[in-house]
């Protein structure tokens, strides 16, 4: 469609405006890494006096940054893992099968997005300390706890996505699949579950980055040998001084393997929504 | 996509195959039609015990400790804690006095930070998402940015931002007073009446593309025929995005501005990051006033008798905000 001038201007000066606005905080973030500690106490300054790879040293020392590091990870890949496995079947009993309760499950499931995390972070405190005192299993300050608490985080969202993208498969496909001998499993994963990657990979990008970023479990359910960044971060901030350099440099080192992550992946996860959720 | 290959090895992945099964045994009817209808909660099960777990028997039990007087001293056995019958909610409502007055006040700055913050992010994705719609040089390149701050871990979004809002050495007042001389001082960011708009700006960089992303993927879903169709009948871009991409939207629009105004009102990693433990008073979000109420002042019983309210609050907003919409739908998916 041929766009008219009032059009091109209107979006050329509407896009540099946001280009900024999405962009000064990002370069604040590398400008003010490669600083030194004085640059960035003093005054704000646009260019960097001088540049210093300083700071990516630093962090490693001024914090346990990479425990905190594997922590995370181990986590969020794990929360991530399960939390699409459990999507994965639970979506396909809700799009395959007509049953009692089928409405009643997607709404109780739905609406937990709704609940303030902080209404059952205290119950959920309690809960998981009583039943390390009771059986011994410690759910309080591990990373098993925070798996668990994590993995249901993303599940109603990535339930409810998989149902659109598995209704949007023709059951054709499997029903052709079970008569040629596969069980419902066979089916589900010989066929719903290739055809429906774009929509898995869209899932699980959101279950890692909710994984990733949460801070109220984080704070609470943690102890020092199972802190997450999340938490640690807060780390570089002395009762003193706030190592801003390192702060910043941390902040990247933390969100640069996140975002190239998204970004490769982000055609996934806009196909998965037009696909699923938003119909 | 035919994965019907003819030679299989025999399905192993799921046991219940409608096959006879193996083992000598002719199973009778009943059970397998049994396991037929058990299947499907055989699936959903996982899904189940762990919402029970996570979710719904921690509701409960919130809900139980708010009828309850449970205070740092029982906090070890929490079932000796006394009954308080509905002293915390009479306490949390009690507007004239200080807590109900402060939980009062947290719930405006809320609802006023709430509506600028889901207002603003629909409207920058609406705007961001429709110029990106056509094809034109750079299009990938600006998407790919324009979902940056969604994909950053939200700490370290916050973090920068507190960094900016710095008095002294942040780029903010940098840019307001020494560059464009727009401020006769620096003032505070962090602290007193300017934090509210600190909050509002934070929270909008990072919720926005999350609207852009949705409404990019709505966009996909419109048929390109239409807009031909309308540019033949005459129409220009302008009215082409009023009659065709507007109305279009309507489905996804009334699920994100639903899911947004959720995500935001109960939002409690952005004030934290921002502020720690204790918001200033202007910005003092509801979800931070009730970890304070709980965390700080180990008073468990009225933090989760406000956290109760909240949830019938939200309830009520969702409950009549699903009634309009659906209403206007109507006949179009019933």
């Amino acid at each position: 469609m041929a766009s008219p001038k009032s059009f091109v201007w209107t979006r050329r000066v509407v896009l540099t405006l946001l280009l900024l606005f999405v962009l000064i905080p990002v370069y604040v973030m590398l400008s003010s890494s490669l600083k030194k500690l004085q640059d960035v106490q003093g005054s704000f300054k646009w260019i960097p006096s001088s540049l210093t790879f300083r700071p990516y040293i630093d962090i490693w020392s001024t914090v346990p940054l990479a425990h905190y590091f594997v922590n995370s990870l181990i986590v969020s890949v794990s929360a991530t893992l399960l939390s699409v496995a459990v999507a994965i079947f639970a979506a396909y009993g809700v799009s395959r099968y007509r049953f009692a309760g089928r409405r009643l499950f997607t709404v109780t499931v739905l609406s937990t997005q709704m609940f303030p995390g902080i209404l059952f972070l205290l119950p959920l405190f309690i809960i998981f300390v009583s039943i390390g005192n009771s059986t011994g299993i410690q759910l309080y300050g591990s990373r098993l706890g925070l798996i668990i608490t994590y993995l249901t985080f993303s599940l109603p969202f990535s339930i409810w996505m998989l149902v659109g993208y598995f209704d949007s498969i023709p059951r054709d496909l499997d029903e052709a699949a079970k008569v040629d001998g596969c069980g419902p499993f066979g089916a589900l994963f010989r066929v719903v579950v290739p055809a429906a990657i774009p929509g898995i990979v869209a899932v699980s990008v959101y279950a890692f980055m909710t994984a990733w970023g949460e801070v109220l479990f984080a704070s609470i359910m943690t102890n020092d040998s199972t802190r997450t960044l999340a938490v640690g971060l807060r780390g570089y901030a002395t009762q003193n001084d706030v190592y801003w350099n390192q702060v910043m440099a941390a902040s990247l080192v933390v969100s640069v393997p996140v975002v190239a992550g998204f970004l490769a992946l982000q055609r996934y996860l806009v196909a998965g929504l037009t696909a699923g959720a938003v119909k | 996509m035919t994965a019907t290959a003819p030679p299989r090895s025999a399905p192993e992945a799921g046991p219940p195959s409608g096959k006879p099964a193996a083992g000598g045994r002719l199973r009778p009817r009943i059970p397998v039609r049994l396991r037929q209808i058990g299947l499907p909660y055989l699936l959903l099960f996982p899904a189940l015990i762990l919402e029970l777990l996570i979710h719904l028997i921690p509701m409960v039990f919130g809900i139980v400790i708010s009828f309850k007087g449970l205070t740092q001293f029982f906090i070890r056995d929490w079932g000796s804690a006394p009954w308080s019958g509905l002293d915390n909610y009479r306490i949390a409502v009690k507007f004239n006095q200080p807590v109900g007055e402060a939980l009062l006040h947290s719930f405006w700055v809320t609802c006023g930070f709430t509506l600028l913050s889901v207002a603003f992010c629909w409207l920058i994705g609406t705007v961001a998402a429709i110029l990106l719609q056509d094809a034109f040089r750079g299009r990938a390149v600006l998407r790919a940015i324009f979902l940056v701050p969604y994909a950053l871990p939200v700490y370290t979004a916050v973090i920068t931002w507190t960094f900016m809002f710095q008095q002294d050495t942040g780029l903010v007042n940098h840019v307001l007073h020494d560059q464009l001389h727009l401020t006769s001082d620096k003032p505070f960011w962090l602290i007193g009446p300017n934090s509210f708009w600190a909050l509002v700006i934070v929270s909008v960089w990072k919720g926005w593309p999350f609207a852009f992303l949705c409404l990019m993927a709505g966009l996909q879903n419109i048929p390109r025929e239409l807009y031909e169709a309308a540019a033949m009948d005459g129409a220009g871009v302008w009215q082409q995005i009023r009659k065709i991409t507007m109305p279009s939207l309507r489905p996804v629009n009334q699920v994100l501005v639903l899911v947004l105004f959720l995500w935001t009102f109960n939002d409690f990693n952005t004030p934290y990051v921002m502020f720690g433990q204790s918001a200033p008073h202007a910005a003092d979000l509801i979800s931070i006033h009730i970890y304070q109420s709980s965390f700080i002042t180990w008073n468990f019983g009225s933090g989760s008798a406000m956290s109760v309210l909240l949830l019938l609050f939200l309830l009520l907003v969702t409950a009549i905000y699903l009634l309009l919409t659906s209403r206007k739908r109507g006949d179009a998916d019933a």
